[in-house]
């Protein structure tokens, strides 16, 4: 059940655009051909199901405090957290570099229309964002931080999925000229986020009132607290 | 000014409007808009950033004529992550609320493309100090827009600036409060963030004909 949860809570209620807008640059970017979008979506998915998994790992292992334990008692006080930006990223860049290689060798044609944001990927804050997330909101089992990867990686698509087609339609509607391409795109993605800020009674419709109540605090306070206060629902959940 | 040429401010003020990383390249959106919500916020993030950049991209530069072209990009992630590690460090030791406020996005710098950007675009290409004053000249660009989204957001959300009320105190009905104002909490929502950028890119190439796209 708590896979579910945290599946459809990482796709609608965390989406990595609307709710904590991660990866814009390329969401921008890349999202003027539905085709291109999905693309790259799909590329985003791949990189964060093996990310995600594998930081933890490294978050579990080496970096935590106290997690040298398994070399012996006397690693036990390590701390390397300061080293997991570094840590999440060379893992990034590595799996970036073999989607990269995957898709020359079976899509050429995909390859080509994306272009530099293939290797930009590495530097999509989604990504990373995905990991850091996962370390502070401490996620307990390698199961759930797989499901986290993989629903925050869907979230993503989603986005850049929508925002795509809303783009190929916009191209036949009277905008006012300063406002043509970003600047639309901007308002839209805004309006969207307003929508997507609705999900977040979904999980807990039939549940008891505290919850619900939590719940629309989580959405109502900035989003300093509001990181804060789904790193602890997630503790809660689990 | 006898330090800098014409050329070199340039460099400066270009990306302050006309070439702004933001509204104009479209790097370095994400951080933008999540720390925005507080004056403060912003302006450290900006600063974090200028650190980050200007360090970078003097770095790159020497660096530019040893870094072999096809692990480039390998590089230019361990030298930003050095930087941010040290960025990050230095802000949890002077001022612990604020290094909690902003969270995971100072890890986020790592990834913020202003950076991978400017160190593809111009550090590998130029001389250090140019490659410096280049740095500073984005990262300001990019702090003007953090800055300005900043400060309507936590005025019209909040009623203060900085942590001062500016517009009155809201429990006590003084200021502006006293008139009926209320605070128009929908600010503080992240996706205002968004439509605010947006009205900052319309206002400013409705006043530059030659930036306008066509969709």
């Amino acid at each position: 059940m708590e896979y579910i949860e945290l599946f459809f809570k990482s796709i609608f209620i965390d989406n990595m655009v609307f709710a904590t807008f991660l990866g814009m640059c390329s969401y921008l970017a890349v999202s003027k051909k539905v085709s291109t979008a999905v693309g790259l979506g799909a590329a985003v998915v791949f990189v964060m199901l093996i990310t995600v998994p594998l930081n933890w790992l490294l978050d579990q292992y080496i970096l935590q405090p106290g997690a040298l334990k398994w070399l012996g008692a006397e690693y036990a006080d390590y701390d390397l957290s300061f080293l997991s930006f570094i840590l999440f990223i060379a893992t990034i860049a590595t799996m970036v570099q073999l989607v990269e290689i995957i898709v020359e060798k079976f899509s050429p044609s995909l390859y080509n229309s994306l272009g530099i944001f293939l290797p930009l990927i590495a530097v999509n804050c989604a990504i990373l964002g995905g990991s850091l997330f996962m370390q502070s909101r401490e996620i307990p089992t390698l199961g759930l931080a797989t499901v986290y990867g993989v629903g925050s990686g869907i979230g993503w698509f989603l986005a850049i999925l929508a925002i795509a087609a809303i783009r190929e339609k916009i191209r036949y509607s009277n905008v006012p000229p300063a406002l043509r391409g970003l600047g639309i795109t901007f308002i839209i993605t805004g309006l969207m986020a307003i929508g997507f800020m609705s999900f977040g009674g979904m999980l807990t419709g039939g549940d008891d009132e505290g919850a619900k109540e939590e719940q629309t605090a989580t959405v109502e306070t900035p989003e300093a607290e509001n990181v804060k206060e789904l790193a602890n629902n997630t503790k809660e959940i689990n | 000014m006898a330090l800098l040429s014409k050329k070199d401010t340039k460099l400066i003020t270009d990306p302050l409007a006309d070439n702004n990383p933001i509204t104009i390249q479209v790097l370095g959106i994400c951080s933008a808009l999540a720390i925005t919500a507080q004056l403060k916020a912003s302006i450290v993030m900006a600063l974090s950033v200028m650190a980050v950049l200007a360090i970078g991209n003097v770095v790159i530069s020497l660096m530019r004529n040893i870094i072999p072209s096809k692990i480039r990009i390998i590089v230019q992630l361990v030298v930003v992550a050095a930087l941010v590690i040290i960025v990050d460090q230095v802000l949890k030791a002077f001022s612990y609320e604020l290094s909690k406020t902003l969270s995971v996005f100072v890890g986020l710098i790592i990834t913020n493309c202003i950076i991978m950007g400017r160190f593809e675009a111009f550090a590998l290409a130029n001389g250090p100090w140019r490659s410096f004053l280049d740095g500073i000249g984005n990262a300001a660009g990019y702090g003007l827009i953090l800055v300005i989204v900043g400060f309507f957001r936590e005025l019209l959300g909040s009623g203060t600036l900085l942590g001062f009320k500016v517009l009155g105190d809201p429990i006590e009905k003084t200021g502006l409060y006293a008139i009926g104002y209320e605070n128009n909490g929908f600010m503080l929502l992240s996706p205002m963030a968004l439509i605010v950028v947006g009205i900052i890119i319309w206002v400013q190439r409705s006043r530059n004909e030659a930036l306008v796209e066509d969709h």
